[in-house]
């Protein structure tokens, strides 16, 4: 049997705010209220006039804010100094903000009464802009200064009836500290409930709101952090809603050759995360300000996050290797961040750099030194905000090169190794110290889906930026600097006096071979010489045989031999 | 709009003195509580201000305008315009007691001074 698929979800309204859209799935509940709840400071008024600004500036809907606090004119104030002319948009009519003060002592109740003379003037102030979104502030106040709060129960239970009839949608903030008042909204303010908190934390503090209920729809029901920064409130969802992100193929150069040549010839992925670890001093910082050049030099953005140094600094520290990073912060494809570790919670440094990435849409992300987040939090908070910003991270395409200072020593520290399980790509460099001086070693320890040097590669700072050399390996092992430049020059002089060596020999062997084959020659003459003679001696025998044998038979003949 | 303003000797409004009590009564129409309040307010008057009173009416469903200037939520309201200072209570003044405290107006026969 066919599963028909029902439509559960009701009708929302976007509310513009910044992530609040995704946690929500799609916005607040469309014409009816929504109730914010949450202690003193904790963001609610904030929140819900942000709602009614981005309703009127986004999708065109005026708004009303009902304040029942004295805080209208901080309202106009606090919005004014992000950017947001709350006075301007009432000129035209896009907001109304109606102040109804309630001091204690207005209220002497003599009898029966009801609320309408406060419908009357919200139903005025709605139908002068055609508001279609509204916001009660604090309705405490209402509970607390009039003494039968069952008649205000009653009478709010009925607005918000007919807030719905008019197709309104409706944010009230509430107070926690009354249990009575709050218990009572959220009786009724059933359809979505939005809790807000402002949570301390070893003196830093970070905001946190959880949507408590929001029916019949589906919304993320853990802690959110948010910030209230300058350009209004950011909420950053803890759980990405798209777990899976297009992984690139591409290469992207690292700005020094021979680290491309380690990394399969070509580079960095594009979008994959590098960690650059190092003892201090060792020149981290510099491969990162490499890679932000030849991000820049592609015309692509580059963000730098600056932990520890300020922007200034770096720039001149970078300049005196041949790095010029002021042409591309000038030209507005670097961007420096300085950010103090300590004045933040973990979350809110997560939220802050988001915020940030999300406005300069940077290809390219740098956090310098990371490590310095660490201190922060725990080693599990950090590698939790880790996988969290570079799920962030990969979900946008973005290469990210966090360097870290490793604490010394031989042994790389626990945080270290639990980080860098989450990198695609591990470039350590050790300082070493032979004969007094030190001397600093690079190696590729990892990089996840490539062909990559195991070498090891000494790496140094000219003024033409860093260089990595082959390393020498002696006898005596890997050596650097002028224990190496010396070992060369030995080498050198081993090869030449070899090569004389050679020579000489060579030319011994030629004088004994042509000594030789004189001798030879002489031999050879004194052997031709006595064949000659040896010739010249047999012939004469022959002669002399003959001869003798014929002068034998002459003479017989002469004699008369008898018979011959 | 209404307005009573024959006090319980009968003096017209625009004879009587400066400081001469004048209530405005705020309603959301004429609802039973509006009715109740009126009476109950006249009565008040009638027993406690022999020198004169007013007592003006306003519907804010005829002039919602007020609703803001004076600042109504509840209703019914009533304002104590004069003498001042001003003071204001709400529901259908059926509890007498805190009408009167409310309204700060002298009873039980002791003198009050205006202040």
């Amino acid at each position: 049997m066919a599963r028909t698929k029902r439509k559960t979800e009701l009708a929302k309204v976007l509310t513009g705010i910044k992530g609040l859209d995704e946690i929500t799935g799609g916005g607040l509940p469309k014409g009816r209220p929504t109730l914010l709840w949450g202690g003193s400071g904790t963001g609610k008024t904030f929140l819900a006039m942000e709602f009614l600004v981005r309703g009127a500036l986004n999708y065109g809907e005026p708004g009303l804010f009902v304040a029942f606090e004295e805080n209208a004119e901080e309202l106009i104030t606090n919005f004014y100094s992000i950017g947001f002319d709350l006075k301007g948009l009432v000129g035209h009519k896009k907001l109304v903000i109606d102040q109804i003060s309630i001091g204690p002592g207005d209220f002497t109740e003599t009898g029966v009464y009801d609320l309408e003379g406060l419908f009357i003037r919200l139903q005025g102030a709605i139908d002068a802009i055609g508001a279609r979104r509204i916001a009660l502030d604090a309705v405490g106040r209402l509970f607390s200064e009039l003494s039968s709060s069952s008649i205000v129960r009653t009478e709010l239970r009925r607005l918000l009836r007919w807030l719905k009839e008019k197709g309104i949608t409706a944010v009230i903030t509430a107070e926690t500290e009354n249990g009575l008042e709050h218990s009572g909204l959220v009786e009724y303010v059933s359809d979505c409930v939005v809790s807000l908190e402002n949570r301390v934390r070893d003196r830093a503090a970070t905001r946190y709101l959880r949507i408590v209920k929001y029916r019949g729809s589906s919304h993320v029901s853990d802690d959110v952090p948010f910030l209230i920064g300058d350009s209004g409130i950011s909420v950053l969802p803890i759980t990405s809603v798209a777990a899976d992100y297009k992984v690139s193929a591409e290469r992207i150069p690292t700005g020094i050759a021979r680290l491309d040549t380690m990394l399969g010839g070509k580079g960095y992925f594009r979008g994959s995360s590098i960690l650059v670890s190092g003892d201090a001093g060792t020149g981290k910082t510099s491969i990162a300000a490499h890679f932000a050049q030849a991000t820049c030099k592609r015309g692509e953005r580059c963000l730098f996050f600056a932990f520890e140094e300020f922007k200034d600094a770096i720039i001149r520290n970078m300049k005196s290797i041949g790095i010029d990073l002021k042409r591309w912060a000038d030209n507005g494809l670097l961007q420096f961040e300085n950010m103090r570790p300590t004045l933040f919670g973990l979350e809110t440094h997560l939220t802050l750099m988001e915020k940030s990435i999300g406005e300069f849409k940077p290809q390219v992300v740098i956090l310098d030194p990371f490590s310095n987040l660490m201190d922060v939090g725990s080693t599990k908070e950090v590698k939790s905000m880790v996988s969290r910003l570079m799920d962030y991270l990969k979900m946008n395409g973005i290469t990210a090169l966090f360097t870290d200072l490793s604490k010394g020593g031989k042994a790389i520290p626990q945080t270290e190794i639990g980080i860098s399980s989450l990198m695609d790509t591990w470039v350590l460099i050790r300082s070493i110290e032979v004969n007094g001086e030190h001397n600093r070693l690079l190696y590729v320890i990892k990089s996840r889906g490539m062909a990559h040097s195991n070498q090891v590669r000494e790496f140094l700072l000219t003024d033409k930026g860093v260089d990595l050399l082959d390393v020498y390996l002696g006898e005596a092992g890997v050596l650097t600097g002028s224990a190496r430049a010396a070992q060369e020059m030995k080498d050198r002089e081993a090869a030449l006096l070899h090569k004389y060596e050679s020579e000489v020999k060579r030319r011994e062997f030629t004088r004994r071979k042509a000594a030789a084959e004189a001798q030879i020659a002489v031999l050879r003459a004194e052997i031709e010489a006595a064949e000659e003679e040896l010739r010249r001696g047999t012939a004469e025998g022959h002669r002399a045989e003959t001869g003798a044998g014929d002068s034998l038979k002459r003479m017989g003949k002469l004699r008369g031999a008898d018979a011959a | 709009m209404d307005n009573w303003s024959k006090g319980a000797q009968g003096k017209p409004a625009h004879s009587q003195p400066e400081d001469a009590w004048k209530f405005q009564l705020y309603s959301a129409g004429e609802t039973a509580k509006s009715r109740r309040a009126v009476a109950n307010l006249r009565s008040i008057c009638a027993q406690y201000l022999p020198s004169g009173y007013s007592i003006e009416v306003v519907d804010l469903l005829a002039d919602p305008e007020r609703a803001k200037t004076e600042a109504i939520i509840a209703t019914p309201t009533v304002i104590r315009k004069s003498p001042p200072p001003e003071q204001r209570v709400i529901g259908d003044l059926s509890r007498t007691e805190e009408a009167l405290k409310g309204l700060d107006i002298p009873h039980e026969g002791l003198p009050k001074n205006p202040r």
